[in-house]
């Protein structure tokens, strides 16, 4: 199946937003990276790369991302990880984890189709 | 060759001790530039980074200056996190290819253009955006020129590209940022000088000088030097011989 992988800032975040999707979908793979090489707030491509390896198995990985730096250290660790069919959803990261694990529950998910649930989070309006 | 290599191999350890000493020097001049527009751990960040990769180093018995360089990019990424880690460690991890048959004149020229590419294409960047970019574009620029164009030895052409770059870092200040953190800002980046240029001009100086001391009195026609922009890496070479 289709694996999730959330970046953020804030391990605690990612950590957070992996609880909260992982209540909608179940079982499936659902992995978080988070916090700079320090452990401070930051983003850093070793454990997104780690996370996606975890996530893959086979079907291909969506990535969440938050701010500034998660995107580029997330393009790093697609690049440099060994796993095929990783992609960045454009997206929110919580709403777009949260939608892309619900469609990745579909029996006939995809990369392009959990990337295309996560998506469809931006145009969600809250009031 | 094999011994060519093993010179210019310690040559970009040199280079590298050099760097990682400046950046620790001034940790606290890049986290107070940081601090005015970023995050504030530019300068903490940048001597993590440059320390371990220092130690990566001394633990490799590579073979060649590619793989020493690569080495350095690959702990900067593992090591400096944020933007800068993919920005300075994967440049330097994607430019390393180029110096595969050692470092001449030529592939410090093409090792210093595939590094701005990769800065640029990573951070989508141009100049203009206050960020790295505008002290690299110009330092990258002046030396391929220098080299290719007005025929200079590298160490020439090394000092003019730090000139520009220094130029470059100055012209961050009065612009505001369109990319990075200090985008967030707006109109309130206007006036604070860009910690990621900085940083770019201060490890091009070292590159500078020790290239500057090694070389000494060697440089006579087609040397190789190298440097440029190449964070961490490098510096200069191998006399005589070089190219290729």
């Amino acid at each position: 199946m289709v694996g999730i992988v959330v970046v953020s800032h804030s391990a605690k975040a990612a950590e957070g937003i992996c609880e909260i999707a992982r209540e909608m979908s179940g079982e499936g793979a659902l992995e978080y990276a988070g916090g700079d090489p320090d452990g401070g707030i930051g983003t850093s491509s070793d454990p997104i790369r780690e996370a996606i390896e975890t996530a893959s198995d086979g079907d291909g990985v969506v990535v969440l991302v938050d701010l500034g730096s998660a995107v580029m250290n997330a393009e790093l660790a697609i690049e440099m990880a060994g796993v095929d069919d990783v992609v960045i959803a454009d997206a929110p990261v919580l709403e777009g984890a949260l939608n892309a694990a619900v469609a990745a529950t579909s029996p006939s998910a995809t990369v392009e189709s959990v990337r295309e649930s996560a998506e469809e989070a931006r145009d969600v309006s809250k009031v | 060759m094999p011994e060519e290599f093993e010179r210019q191999c310690d040559l970009v350890v040199t280079a590298l001790e050099a760097v990682a000493d400046r950046l620790a020097e001034e940790k606290e001049t890049l986290t107070e530039l940081d601090s005015a527009i970023g995050d504030a751990d530019h300068g903490a960040n940048m001597n993590r980074g440059f320390q371990a990769a220092l130690e990566k180093v001394s633990e490799n018995d590579a073979g060649d200056p590619a793989d020493v360089v690569k080495t350095i990019g690959v702990a900067l990424v593992s090591t400096i996190g944020g933007a800068s880690g993919p920005l300075y460690g994967g440049s330097i991890m994607s430019a390393s290819q180029e110096l595969e048959g050692g470092i001449t004149a030529d592939s410090s020229v093409a090792f210093a253009e595939t590094y701005l590419e990769t800065v640029e294409s990573r951070g989508k960047a141009t100049v203009g955006d206050k960020t790295m970019v505008d002290a690299l574009t110009p330092a990258v620029h002046t030396y391929k020129k220098s080299i290719e164009v007005d025929d200079l030895d590298p160490l020439e052409a090394l000092a003019k590209a730090v000139d520009a770059a220094q130029r470059g870092v100055e012209f961050t200040t009065p612009i505001r940022a369109k990319k990075g953190r200090a985008s967030y800002l707006g109109w309130r980046s206007v006036g604070h000088q860009d910690p990621g240029a900085t940083s770019t001009l201060m490890i091009l100086e070292e590159l500078l000088a020790v290239a500057a001391e090694e070389l000494d009195g060697e440089i006579e026609r087609e040397i190789d030097a190298e440097a440029d922009v190449d964070p961490a890496e490098l510096e200069a070479e191998s006399p005589g011989e070089g190219d290729d």
